[in-house]
């Protein structure tokens, strides 16, 4: 038990990979909290290792082939890596839930939007104080309610159409109905409303950004839009490849960015100003069976020096919130 | 102004609905109707909309991908409309275009070498096997990619190299137009970024002129000296990319340009505030009457419903269709950030 007020908390994690290649070292102590009631952006692109981190937390993770060498995965004070599947599975439902970019392929297409939804309820339900069975007219109601929530209108008829005949909005919508249905201490949102268009991107994000709030839902976010990440959390971390790069108040980071990759990942995206020509960061990002030893971006950093490459650098303080695991802010071991 | 490389005027692109035992026509798909746009030499166009504004099929019918069902398309003056067998020659070699995801537009069985020798094989560029094979590597050269790769099959690349893989494609027939279809947004930013700035090299390199399909409205607006806005098929807003994003007046621009996701605060001084009143993007199977805007629109009035708005040339070079594009032109959009400080 942690006995503190994360509801996730990830603590010098390091994950491997036994591949054909060789060791595949994808994460490399990477440590992040979610506070109840909070809402954390983990912002990287392709291939960071965000979604590993994501599976690890949910302990959705096999293993093998994944091993897990060193670090701690708290989920609402239980360490997720000595759980068994069984507590895992008991977790799911009640305190951490999910939704993904996709969401036609997380819904069953042979399935009602109804039938999905009473699976869901059914479920949360099975753990929950015993004695009350749930009768078809209350489980109805219950998934009809959780519809209405996500203003979906006249939710009786949507409860008896199949995916197929939602657009892409409404699909997404009834998955935040299922994924907020069981009240969940923690969402765990990857890329929601990428796939979907800006105006109707903005609904969704908009309605999750209302619903968790009401419901004082811990969201980590897991994304490579930066954009996204500033409309939903308070607080961001950058992940580059399976590293934090930093961490902060997403405003002041996106703002004023202090890590040589954060900075670059700021000036590779166009402004709606139109004032920045995009500039993109050059080389690309490593093979993790050969990881570039101490900092994982020295290899493309304009300011890398020597002990970059010899020890990976601490996240130290820059300001009061702000945390930057780069040596140009000091961290050295003389400090 | 000069006459326009690439003229498309009221352009149409009608899909026929089948159904029954007899394939009968039962109605069209409304996906292209009544656009008319000019790309001038040198010129990246833009071309914004949301999924199913007809963005795409507009790119496909000029490169000839779609027989257009009315409208003309002119290149360099020469109408394609009756064309002879030999100006088509020329035409399809002359623009050319570039696919949104590379992974599925490059055959997978095929090394890099063998997918651009194609087109020099089919245009007769290149004599011999060592000529061509020189080209590839000019090609490869000219999008910065090792000639090494040409060895290599797609599923060695990375989406980033796919793209340029594509675009060395593109430029193997010498165009002179280039139509790109969302050509970043399955890329990360940084890639993106690179992407990006391969294509304005080029554009001045080879004399290139664009039509840039997007739907993110910052890379539109950092890399586009004019643009179309559509929606449902129509083109609703076309201007000057500046004065689209300084004075956007068709509620539907305010409302796409207000739902941009946007990463600093300077930014959120520039989103107008949305005159949407929610709801989706109809099908353009049956678009609503009149403006097909007007069912989310939160200014619309009676007649909105009945007619389609005709042209109004608010300031030079930006016109907008919009039965209220006078009233709306006048007042300037009020600013998302400055409504939140007011009204607390």
């Amino acid at each position: 038990m942690t006995g503190e007020r994360a509801i996730l908390d990830i603590r010098d994690l390091h994950v491997w990979f036994r591949v054909y290649e060789g060791l595949s070292r994808v994460l490399d102590g990477v440590s992040l909290r979610v506070e109840e009631g909070e809402r954390v952006g983990l912002v990287g692109e392709t291939g960071c290792g965000k979604t590993i981190a994501m599976k690890t937390a949910m302990g959705i993770l096999k293993s093998p082939p994944a091993q897990f060498p060193q670090g701690e995965v708290f989920l609402a004070g239980h360490d997720v890596l000595k759980m068994s599947p069984a507590e895992i599975l008991r977790m799911k439902g009640r305190t951490v839930s999910m939704i993904f970019q996709d969401p036609l392929s997380s819904l069953n297409p042979v399935f009602t939007i109804g039938q999905q939804l009473f699976d869901v309820i059914r479920y949360g339900q099975r753990w929950a104080s015993n004695g009350d069975r749930l009768t078809k007219a209350r489980l109805a109601r219950a998934a009809a309610e959780a519809l209405t929530t996500v203003r979906l209108p006249d939710p009786e008829r949507i409860l008896r159409l199949y995916p197929l005949e939602l657009s892409g909005g409404m699909r997404q919508r009834a998955l935040i109905a299922m994924a907020l249905a069981n009240k969940p201490r923690l969402l765990i949102a990857d890329e929601p409303g990428t796939a979907l268009d800006v105006t109707i991107q903005a609904q969704i994000l908009d309605l999750l950004r209302s619903l968790v709030k009401e419901a004082g839902i811990a969201v980590l976010l897991i994304t490579h839009d930066l954009g996204v990440v500033r409309e939903m959390a308070e607080r961001v971390y950058i992940m580059y490849a399976g590293q934090v790069a930093e961490e902060g108040p997403a405003a002041s980071l996106f703002d004023d960015p202090k890590h040589p990759y954060s900075q670059g990942l700021l000036a590779s995206v166009p402004r709606l100003t139109g004032r920045l020509l995009p500039q993109g960061i050059p080389g690309t990002i490593p093979d993790y069976t050969e990881a570039p030893p101490g900092c994982r971006f020295h290899p493309r950093c304009a300011y890398a020096m020597e002990r970059c490459s010899q020890q990976k650098p601490p996240l130290v303080n820059v300001s009061a919130q702000r945390l930057v695991a780069c040596y140009l802010y000091g961290g050295g071991t003389n400090e | 102004m000069s006459e326009p490389i690439l003229a498309v005027e009221n352009l149409v692109k009608y899909f026929p609905i089948r159904s029954g035992l007899f394939r009968k026509v039962v109605g069209h798909v409304r996906a292209v109707d009544q656009v008319s746009f000019g790309v001038h030499e040198g010129e990246i166009f833009g071309l914004v909309g949301e999924s199913g504004s007809g963005k795409s099929t507009v790119a496909k019918t000029i490169v000839q991908l779609y027989k257009p069902t009315a409208g003309t398309i002119r290149l360099k003056g020469k109408d394609l409309a009756g064309a002879t067998k030999e100006t088509m020659r020329w035409f399809r070699a002359q623009v050319q275009m570039v696919f949104q995801d590379p992974k599925s537009s490059l055959n997978p069985r095929r090394s890099i070498a063998s997918i651009l020798e194609d087109p020099l094989i089919i245009y007769r560029i290149g004599k011999s096997r060592r000529e061509r094979e020189q080209m590839i590597r000019g090609l490869l050269e000219q999008v910065e990619m090792p000639s090494r790769y040409m060895y290599k099959y797609p599923s060695a690349l990375s989406g980033g190299q796919r793209q340029r893989i594509a675009i060395a494609r593109a430029l193997a027939v010498n165009p002179s137009f280039v139509a790109l279809d969302e050509p970043t947004s399955a890329l990360d930013v940084s890639v993106q970024a690179k992407l990006i700035n391969l294509f304005l090299g080029l554009k001045d390199e080879l004399d290139l002129s664009y039509l840039f399909i997007t739907h993110n409205l910052s890379l539109l607006r950092t890399i586009a000296g004019r643009a179309a806005v559509m929606y449902v098929g129509r083109i609703y807003e076309l201007g000057p990319t500046e004065l689209l994003f300084r004075h956007p007046v068709h509620p539907y621009t305010r409302t796409l340009i207000a739902a941009a996701p946007v990463v600093t605060q300077e930014e959120e001084q520039v989103r107008p505030l949305e005159m949407s009143k929610g709801g989706e993007i109809p099908s353009p199977a049956h678009p609503p009457s009149g403006c097909a805007f007007h069912p989310r629109c939160s200014v619309a009035v009676s007649g909105c419903s009945e007619e389609l708005p005709s042209p109004v040339e608010v300031e030079p070079g930006h016109w907008v269709w919009c039965h209220q594009a006078g009233t709306l032109a006048s007042v300037e959009p009020v600013s998302k950030v400055a409504t939140w400080a007011g009204g607390g």
